[in-house]
């Protein structure tokens, strides 16, 4: 086992899975991606920004395993190997939990990216889960990105709250202010996709709203009983029974993966247009 | 309809009660802590303490020491892992 992990060295690629607005499915889409990602045996790791209100350990189902923090970590308290929490599901995906009582600011810049240093060394995906809003602990989440997935429901308030997220990935990341950089490759994944009221009109579809944000879609993620049940039992949901919420995480993580996956969207009159215009195919 | 509505009924009412446990259990935990959900907040001093009375009689490094938390409903179960240097003998747990 130990051979098998010299012989491949770790990807070590960070991705931010951020909103800007609150209750779009930012946490929910991070289990169910890094579980996704180590699913198909990408060595993963999903950690919790969201310092003081601690929620993946509870979506992810290891809320009881908590011992040490990754501000234990920053503060030098406890060692990264300690607060890596191992899923026991899936060997490749480790859990790191963030404080329930500390303050955001004990985020240091400094010591965020000493724990991602640690991490690339071994993991290949290293998911950040980013709090809501666009204060410090989500500032921190982004800023040693190397891709997002912005995760925006059809609705007015998410889409202008993704927009101005877009625009801070584009200027407040550490790739933005590296000269010769690429930028922090961004991608939608529309949430909570309704193909009932989008056909009745009541909801925005996939290309109104890729129209307006601009940019590349990862992938669409229908309404679902499936996500409550998974949060109820404390499963990502593409490791609980197959629904179309799971296969729609399942499609987006093959192509976060750099995989060509057509896109399946059932309600959607015409799903070719924004293909054409903003998929990776075209 | 109804009988529809019925037959689907217990599935759905068992995972909101595995919601319901599961919280529970976790804010039992969460409010007994001295400051909100500081519970956890002396392992690390428990760790350092563990380590620095070893080593008063085994030479071992601060990485040797492993500290894990189960929590349960009734009770919580604290491991305790020691790893000590090859000469003295195996493994301690």
């Amino acid at each position: 086992m130990t051979v098998d992990l010299k012989e491949k060295p770790a990807l070590g690629r960070v991705i931010v899975i951020t909103s800007g607005k609150g209750g779009v499915g930012k946490t929910t889409s991070a289990a169910a991606i890094s579980a996704g990602l180590a699913k198909q045996g990408h060595r993963t790791v999903v950690i919790d920004f969201d310092v003081g209100l601690r929620n993946l350990d509870m979506t992810m189902g290891c809320e009881r395993r908590v011992v040490f923090d990754f501000i234990n970590v920053i503060q030098g308290d406890a060692r990264l190997k300690q607060a890596l929490i191992r899923d026991k599901r899936l060997e490749n995906l480790s859990i790191l939990p963030t404080s329930q009582t500390r303050d955001k600011d004990a985020l240091t810049k400094e010591g965020v990216e000493k724990v991602l240093d640690e991490l690339k060394q071994e993991f290949d995906y290293i998911i950040c889960d980013s709090p809501a809003g666009i204060e410090h602990g989500a500032q921190m989440a982004m800023y040693f990105a190397d891709e997002a997935v912005v995760v925006t429901n059809p609705e007015v308030s998410s889409v202008r709250d993704s927009d101005r997220v877009l625009g801070l990935l584009s200027s407040q990341t550490k790739r933005a202010e590296s000269e010769g950089a690429d930028a922090v490759k961004a991608q939608v994944l529309l949430t909570r996709h309704d193909p009932a009221r989008v056909e009745s009109g009541e909801m925005m579809n996939v290309e109104d709203v890729l129209e307006i944000l601009a940019v590349p879609l990862l992938g669409v993620i229908p309404e679902s009983q499936a996500i409550l049940r998974a949060s109820n039992i404390g499963t990502p949901v593409v490791l609980d029974q197959p629904s179309a919420a799971s296969r729609a995480y399942e499609d987006a993580v093959r192509r976060l993966t750099g995989e060509e996956v057509e896109m399946r969207i059932a309600g959607e009159r015409r799903p070719g247009l924004f293909h054409r215009l903003f998929g990776r195919a075209s | 309809m109804k009988l529809f509505g019925f037959a689907r009924k217990p599935r759905r009412a068992r995972s909101a009660e595995t919601a319901k446990d599961r919280l529970q259990i976790l804010l039992a935990h969460e409010r007994s802590g001295a400051g909100r959900g500081g519970e956890a907040d002396y392992l690390p001093m428990l760790q350092r303490d563990i380590v620095e009375a070893i080593r008063k009689y085994v030479s071992i490094g601060e990485t040797d020491v492993e500290v894990r938390m189960e929590r349960g409903e009734q009770m919580s179960s604290l491991e305790i892992n020691v790893e000590l240097p090859a000469q003295v003998g195996s493994k301690a747990g």
